[in-house]
């Protein structure tokens, strides 16, 4: 058996167990490091789809044998062109179930556990059980959530120097058409999601005026069908972009306007890309996008190479055109900085303290739930917690934290970003006034 | 089996029907079906071309569970080329998948007329003397080649070919088409029913900027003897009086006639890229000319008389702030102007090709038509035999990417991959292949590269010792996701390709996946 071990690895071995020269500090190569790779290394892939599927096969011939998979989509006809561990008969069927089988049908010794659910239905600690987060993922949101979850399980040292050991290492892929990048993020040493979010522009919408009064395009005339039309005749009704009733609605709707208007183009295709938004994807993006994350999930994991600093673009439409970006991190962000300062004075309750949160001018945080060293100060759902916490509302925050001078909470609530609602997860540092002499602490970052 | 149009929507909104019929047509043979070539063809098989013929002489081995997908445990033994197959089948009944177990090498050597039935060849994996000799094979027979190879972490993608030209490049941006700079009557004659002064306030901020900035051009040229404005105070002063234009700060039609108040200045004619390829000898045209290049002719033509200079209109214009009205009568003023240039065109085209001798029909109107539209953005590529490249590349380039710091790692491997190739031939095993014999191999490897250095014309050129140490660790390691990688943009070359859309890359890509730092070399 152990035999045919060793040369099941052939390949992966040259990588591991010989000594190299363009590797990272801590790399110690030997049988022992490729055997702990497979013991001990968990990764979390998030999202099943086109890089999710890539990636549970990548990691799992590239020495990595415990995976988790979290997705809550099903297979659908359009993902067939790339997503390679589904068939035409497992459409509908959860994505996350179906890829984990495949990938341990044909790869022994994988151990891939499924997760047929939203990101957000996990508990934090769910994602802190992990060495490495692989992000496969088509959303700013679902970036932005997971970014958060794992840069507050970052702490730092008095000296504002992130804590090694509770950094938690994430590889981000995205892709669009024959475009893509991979990225490194390791909390409070590379940048995060947050500190570079301007890489991601907002999306373009049109004007309502425009799409009542002067409609000029095709897109105008099916976003008129779909964000006014629609409301005005089925009034109570949803509009559900999965719904093919509805879509074909919408549809004769925009054509319907399109021939009032003499305005050329609108088709059932560019009806479903204008409402759901798609982004055209292809096999051979994704598979180097995901080859590309894998190779750094690898590479942290065993520093068996260098490292790729950080941000990695790749476009194929003109030519090929790669390169790598060192982005730097923002020192104030919100995510994945040493967290927002606020000074408390010690007999504010929760109560006060959360209305505070509501109005600070960097946070507005509604809909606070928080936590203390793992400890539920207060819950907004389930109901049971709820009304478990509750009774801490009247009580003094200073009191609920063990009266100690300082120390950091964990906020989980909503917040508004481009005029959205979206739930976010933030760090705060409290210090409490007049407690052990931190009475002239910096508090510019802070209220 | 699934509706085609469904299956393959996301990527027909990238290259549609077209270019997926052209993938559909077209047969694709792969060369050695390890992880890199494996890969390469699934993407493929995905996106649904015609055939696929995998080429492979070897049996699976243990060591191919650990780095390929399409093997598995029941496939230890049996043929990797019929296994690798028999998976890609599964992947997509619409494509016809065959195998052949045989060694591509003996297949170069024995049966050249055998890859002159294909599109497409993907070599994956061969080393520099079967690589010379099948490169000599395919483009005897005009077939298309793409070579694949992933080294540990390194690998590289290279094409050749002839000539690949491309009428639908797609570019991710593009000036629009708009002639501000140089408007025809037509369009002249609509922005003057417009009147900038018009009391109405809904209808001033609803005057379309072209209009805009016709009129004001025209203005600027009557006080100015004709010219439009060049100088950097010129520039300025004319958006000043466009900023002065404006009756309401929220007019969009104003502000976006100032962010586009740049089309008025931009230079007449065409792109020295344009003029390049009008310039090339293939535009001189007979009977064996392609009708990329029968098209090219009939288009200088257009450009020396009808055109006055510039190439047929390409008739869209973008969305601006506008009532439907205007929008849609100037849409038409654009697309007649499109249509008459592609009428004239059209007549050129049938008389080029009367004059060589050919049947003055050869060319389908829907593709004039798209010629038209894309005659700005018209590419050629080119790629170098690869036994001229290996043996005299380009020395002062080939210099420069050695001293150069962002190259240096590149072409570090460049040399290294091609010193392996020496070294297998002159040692009958890859450096550090035998963890027993790595002592020895490094210095081996290092004096093979530095002697093809001198081979090359590039004396006392020196590499990196760490890579050299790192190529001899790799051992020809074939690593999943290297192969994954380098499969994957082999495969999104491929598809450029044959579907003759988006621009294929040109030299030769080597990846580095020790820093990512890859780059394109052409040598």
């Amino acid at each position: 058996m152990a035999e045919t071990e060793a040369s099941r690895s052939r390949d992966l071995d040259k990588l591991l167990l010989r000594r190299g020269n363009l590797v990272g500090p801590r790399f110690e190569p030997g049988t022992e490091l490729r055997d702990d790779l497979q013991t001990y290394a968990r990764v979390l892939v998030v999202g099943a789809g086109g890089l999710g599927c890539e990636l549970l096969k990548d990691l799992a011939l590239s020495g990595f044998r415990n995976l988790d998979v979290i997705d809550m989509d099903r297979i659908e006809v359009t993902n067939l062109n790339r997503q390679f561990l589904f068939r035409l008969e497992d459409v509908g069927k959860p994505k996350a179930e179906v890829a984990a089988k495949r990938v341990m049908e044909r790869i022994s010794g994988a151990n891939i556990v499924p997760h047929f659910c939203r990101i957000e239905d996990k508990e934090i600690d769910f994602y802190n059980d992990f060495n490495i987060i692989a992000l496969g993922l088509d959303s700013l949101e679902a970036r932005s959530y997971i970014n958060n979850v794992a840069c507050s399980f970052l702490e730092y040292d008095s000296d504002d120097n992130p804590r090694e050991e509770t950094i938690k290492p994430m590889v981000d892929g995205g892709t669009e058409g024959f475009k893509g990048h991979a990225r490194v993020i390791l909390p409070g040493i590379t940048p995060c999601f947050e500190c570079t979010i301007w890489l991601f522009p907002p999306q373009v919408k049109f004007p309502l005026c425009t799409l009542a009064e002067t409609p000029r395009t095709a897109a105008h005339c099916i976003e008129y069908a779909h964000l006014i039309k629609w409301n005005e005749v089925h009034g109570g009704t949803a509009f559900d972009p999965d719904n093919p009733k509805h879509m074909k609605w919408v549809y004769d709707e925009a054509v319907k306007r399109a021939e009032l208007f003499g305005i050329p183009g609108v088709t059932y295709s560019l009806t479903q890309g204008v409402v759901k938004n798609i982004i055209p994807a292809i096999a051979s993006t994704n598979a180097i996008i995901s080859a590309a994350c894998a190779l750094e999930t690898l590479k942290i994991a065993t520093e068996c190479s260098k490292t790729m600093s950080n941000y990695l673009t790749y476009n194929g439409s003109e030519g090929l055109h790669t390169k790598v970006a060192e982005f730097e991190r923002d020192k104030d962000c919100l995510v994945c900085g040493p967290g927002v300062l606020i000074e408390l004075d010690p007999s504010i309750t929760l109560q006060k303290f959360m209305d505070l949160l509501e109005e600070h001018p960097k946070l507005r945080l509604s809909k606070a739930s928080v936590t203390h060293q793992g400890k539920n100060l207060y819950m907004q759902a389930p109901p049971v917690l709820e009304e478990m916490t509750r009774p801490n509302l009247s009580l003094p925050v200073f009191d609920l934290m063990g009266k100690l001078s300082k120390d950091v909470v964990h906020v989980n609530g909503m917040t508004s970003k481009n005029d959205q609602k979206v739930s976010c997860l933030r760090k705060l540092r409290l210090v409490f006034k007049g407690v052990d002499g931190v009475t002239d602490m910096d508090t510019a970052g802070g209220a | 089996m699934a509706e085609p149009t469904v299956k393959y929507d996301r990527q027909l909104r990238i290259w549609g029907d077209q270019g997926q019929a052209a993938l559909e047509k077209s047969s694709i043979c792969l060369l050695n079906c390890g992880p890199t070539g494996s890969e390469t063809l699934k993407n493929l098989v995905l996106g649904g071309v015609g055939s696929i013929t995998v080429v492979d002489g070897s049996k699976v081995e243990v060591g191919d569970l650990g780095n390929n997908f399409m093997v598995d445990e029941a496939s230890l033994g049996q043929s990797k080329a019929k296994c690798v197959c028999s998976f890609l089948q599964e992947l997509n009944d619409a494509v016809k998948a065959k195998f052949v177990e045989e060694y591509p090498e003996t297949l170069i050597e024995t049966n050249p007329s055998f890859f002159s039935q294909f599109t497409l060849v993907v070599a994956t994996q061969l080393v520099e003397n079967s690589m010379i000799k099948l490169d000599r094979i395919c483009r005897e027979a005009n077939v298309m080649l793409v070579f694949a190879r992933s080294y540990g972490l390194t690998g590289f993608v290279r094409i050749s070919l002839k000539e690949h030209t491309v009428i639908e490049s797609k570019p991710d941006h593009f000036l629009d088409d708009l002639r501000l700079n140089n408007p025809w009557p037509e369009l002249k004659r609509f922005a003057e029913d417009f009147d900038l002064n018009v009391q109405d306030p809904v209808a001033h901020k609803h005057i379309p900027y072209v209009v805009i900035l016709v009129k004001m051009a025209d203005e600027w040229a009557k006080s100015h003897g004709g010219r439009l404005p060049s100088t950097r105070e010129e520039k300025k002063e004319f958006k000043e009086l466009l900023k002065a234009g404006m009756v309401a700060p929220d007019e969009d039609n104003y502000k976006e006639a100032i962010d586009a108040s740049f089309k008025v200045f931009a230079p007449k004619g065409i792109s020295s890229d344009l003029q390049q390829i009008l310039n090339d000898s293939s535009a001189e045209v007979d009977s064996s000319s392609s009708d990329f290049w029968v098209l090219v002719a009939a288009l200088k033509e257009f450009i020396a008389n009808e055109g006055g200079g510039e190439v047929p209109l390409e008739g869209s214009i973008p969305d601006m702030t506008s009532s439907t009205e205007q929008y849609v009568n100037l849409q038409n003023i654009y697309q007649a102007k499109a249509e008459a240039d592609f009428l004239v065109m059209e007549r050129l085209v049938r008389s080029t090709l009367k004059k060589i001798g050919s049947d003055p029909n050869r060319i389908p109107r829907a593709t004039i038509k798209s010629f038209c539209k894309n005659a700005r953005k018209l590419k050629v590529c080119r790629y170098r035999q690869i036994e001229d490249e290996f043996n005299s590349p380009n020395i002062p380039e080939l210099q420069k990417f050695l001293t150069d710091e962002d190259y240096s790692l590149a072409v570090g491997i460049y040399i290294l991959v091609r010193a392996v190739d020496r070294f297998v031939a002159n040692y009958n095993s890859f450096p550090g292949q035998f963890d027993s014999a790595m002592d020895e191999d490094i210095p081996r490897l290092k004096s093979t590269a530095i002697s093809l250095l001198n081979d090359l014309g590039c004396n006392g050129a020196t590499l990196a010792e760490d890579l050299i140490n790192e190529m001899c660790r790799f051992g020809a390691a074939e690593l999943h996701a290297v192969a994954a990688l380098v499969g994957g943009i082999a495969s999104q070359e491929v598809i450029k390709l044959i579907t003759r859309q988006f621009v294929p890359m040109s030299g030769t890509f080597i990846f580095n996946g020790i820093d990512h730092k890859s780059q394109l070399l052409s040598l």
